[in-house]
């Protein structure tokens, strides 16, 4: 595909070292993250499968954030609305579909709801599906890395502004600053905790100025521009993995969706505010931004975006072939040892 | 019993712990020891006292008064590698912990098909008659031994300490290891030298008899082993079951009791609703009813939220070798 446009570049724009391919793989991982929640949710519309999440407003955050993250070396500890993020550090479409119907083959053999990823080889951590539960497993893992003297790694934990009002996210940043921990907070606010909005959560503006409580740098950022993600969480990265202790990154963004196919957000937040939010859609914002810049031709662009729906409808054709697990398979995994089920 | 030993030596429950843990920690590197006033006190038991100077602060960690990060801290210390040890200073302050050890501790094995597994030791000293009032004196085993996916280990012996927490330690899923706080320096045993470990779910036998079975596990073995001894020398013969492990449990030998006695009492510190002995008797019930000469009983602390700070509060909810002897009479009798 070709990644250089003919027009000449209209305005000078930061692109904080990324290369062409660098950008051109940031909108792939927007497009691929979109095209694959909406699948999720046509799916559920067909009655093919029970529920589905989505993270559109996301994509900015997720395909940044991910470009930060170095493969075969760092931990992600993601939350459930991390698709994006998880494609970006090497998922695969056919894997977010085995996890969408169930299957067998799933990484967590069809037991838990979509998108709750679990790869050693990718450096991805099992989470359940409990809010900020995951924080305090992402330092205990910087501690282990810390402690073996693993410089050079670091651990990326993320969650929404609704998570850090639980204690275990509280409890995690003080211990990880208390330690110096080479670990990154990214909080993906997108301003709504299903129908509750961040002003409830917390009396502060910013997640990030709580930063500053625990004795750690805590940086906003435009989550809708994945490049100053990136830039972030890359500065933040690199300190983590150089000794220089903890980071809290806040990116603003916003959810554009109901927050999963069984909710109604009619009933909470009006219409007109959705709209003008999605005027700030950092996909077809980003498409344009690299065709304007000339990172990417228009026609360049159109064979991206058919190459990722071909490879989400094969994704999903070889997926939905795939077995479900079988009954048996409720009795393992229980206990290393093979388990006698209390009878 | 996978013995290697060359001799053995008297400790009590809190020296076979700490002995135990000293072990742990010279021949594993990547064991951690992490809790509140674990380092430079040595824990408020003395268990870890000097560790900190041998192994460093960085193996014996002092952590901010947090008990559901503790946990939650070596679940992730767990899935990267490390072989944490958590310590819950007292039973009681357990609750803030329970998401992580009942929500994710016990299901990270499961919900990721066997990609991460949490090999977890959380210990914590727990029970009463030690005027511990309302907040230092929980029995909290049965709030926890609904969950598969987790080990809960209770033993009352310093050998079957010793024995059970290699095995916790050196087992790969998460084990709730519970140490009854009056028996720390009231128990004294000996104890084989060298490294061995006891299977976890597995009860042991601490006196043959053959007119009734009794269950318990932790302090109130002790107390059932004397009111048995009282009433062998009536001439009534009463076999004393140490549960040691609450989960797994181990079915086949108190079946095997329950066959050839025909009578079953269960002993427990914590009350009766919903309790261990709940699970004992429904499992008898289901799988040895028509070997039974008289009904199931339990002798367990009242139904109330906890065992007062006034001596006659506490002394009412506690048992006694002398109310336990009473039972067991009525029960060989019946
Ligand atoms: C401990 C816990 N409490 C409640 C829930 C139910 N719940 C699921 S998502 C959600 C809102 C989360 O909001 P936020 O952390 O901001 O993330 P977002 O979903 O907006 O990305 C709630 C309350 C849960 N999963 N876990």
């Amino acid at each position: 595909m070709a990644t250089k446009g003919k027009a000449p570049a209209k305005a000078p724009f930061e692109r904080h070292g990324l290369t062409d391919e660098q950008l051109v793989e940031i909108l792939r991982i927007m497009l691929m993250h979109r095209t694959l929640e909406a699948r999720g949710f046509q799916l559920n519309r067909q009655g093919k499968i029970p529920f589905a999440s989505a993270g559109e407003g996301h994509e900015g955050v997720q395909a940044g954030a991910a470009l930060a993250f170095k493969r075969g070396s760092d931990v992600l500890v993601p939350y459930y609305r991390d698709l994006g993020l998880d494609l970006g550090i090497g998922l695969t479409p056919y894997e977010v579909l085995l996890s969408l119907f169930a299957r067998k083959a799933d990484h967590s053999g069809g037991r838990q709801f979509p998108h709750h990823y679990a790869s050693k080889r990718l450096g991805l951590h099992s989470i359940s599906s409990v809010l900020a539960a995951q924080v305090p497993h992402a330092v205990g893992a910087a501690y282990a890395m810390k402690y073996r003297n693993e410089s050079g790694r670091a651990v990326l934990v993320t969650f929404g502004e609704g998570s850090t009002s639980e204690g275990e996210w509280h409890e995690g940043m003080n211990f990880a600053a208390v330690h110096k921990l080479p670990i990154v907070f990214l909080c993906e606010n997108n301003e709504w905790a299903i129908s509750t909005p961040a002003d409830k959560q917390m009396a502060n503006p910013n997640v990030a100025d709580r930063a500053v409580g625990y004795g750690m740098p805590g940086v906003v950022v435009n989550g809708f521009d994945p490049i100053a993600v990136y830039a972030a969480v890359k500065e933040a990265m690199e300190r983590a993995r150089s000794g220089g202790g903890p980071t809290l990154v806040e990116a603003k963004c916003y959810r554009f969706l109901a927050h999963t196919t069984d909710d109604d957000d009619r009933t909470y937040r009006s219409r007109e505010e959705v709209e003008r939010r999605r005027q700030d859609d950092p996909v077809p914002n980003f498409e344009r931004l690299l065709v304007e810049q000339g990172v990417l031709s228009p026609e360049g662009l159109e064979s991206l975006k058919r190459s990722v729906l071909a490879e989400a409808n094969d994704a999903t054709d070889r997926a939905e072939a795939m077995p479900y697990p079988a009954p048996e398979d409720l009795y393992t995994h229980v206990y290393a040892d093979s388990y006698q089920p209390w009878r | 019993m996978a013995v290697s030993t060359t001799g053995s030596k008297i400790l009590n429950n809190v020296e076979a712990v700490r002995e135990t843990l000293y072990e742990a920690m010279k021949n594993d590197d990547r064991t951690v020891i992490l809790g509140e006033d674990v380092g430079a006190r040595g824990n408020v038991f003395l268990i870890t006292k000097d560790f900190i100077n041998e192994f460093g602060a960085q193996r014996v960690i002092d952590t901010p008064i947090a008990e559901a990060s503790i946990v939650g801290i070596a679940v992730g210390m767990a899935m990267e590698g490390l072989r944490p040890i958590a310590e819950i200073q007292f039973a009681d302050f357990i609750y803030p912990a329970f998401n992580q050890i009942v929500g994710e501790a016990a299901k990270t094995r499961y919900r990721s098909n066997g990609e991460y597994t949490c090999p977890l030791v959380i210990r914590t000293p727990y029970g009463g008659g030690v005027r511990g009032a309302l907040s230092h004196s929980v029995s909290i085993e049965a709030l926890f031994y609904h969950v598969p996916g987790l080990k809960i280990v209770a033993p009352a012996f310093p050998a079957d300490i010793k024995g059970l927490l290699n095995a916790a330690i050196d087992d790969p899923d998460p084990v709730l290891f519970l140490e009854h706080k009056k028996t720390y320096r009231l128990i004294k045993g000996e104890v084989p030298e060298g490294h061995y470990t006891i299977p976890l779910g597995k009860a042991d036998v601490k006196k043959a008899g053959t007119q009734l079975t009794v269950v318990s596990y932790g302090l109130y073995v002790h107390w059932a082993l004397d009111a048995a001894k009282q009433l062998e020398a009536e001439g009534l013969s009463v076999e004393v079951i140490d549960l040691r492990s609450i989960r797994p449990m181990d079915r086949t030998t108190i079946l095997q009791s329950v066959e050839k006695t025909r009578k079953l009492l269960i002993i427990h510190e914590d009350n009766k609703f919903g309790g261990i002995g709940a699970e004992i008797s429904a499992m008898v019930a289901e799988e040895a009813l028509f070997s039974l000469d008289a009904p199931i009983r339990r002798l367990c602390a009242p139904d109330v939220p906890a065992m007062g700070y006034a001596e006659p509060l506490e002394h009412e909810y506690m048992s006694s070798p002398a109310k336990m002897a009473e039972a067991m009479r009525e029960m060989v009798k019946f």
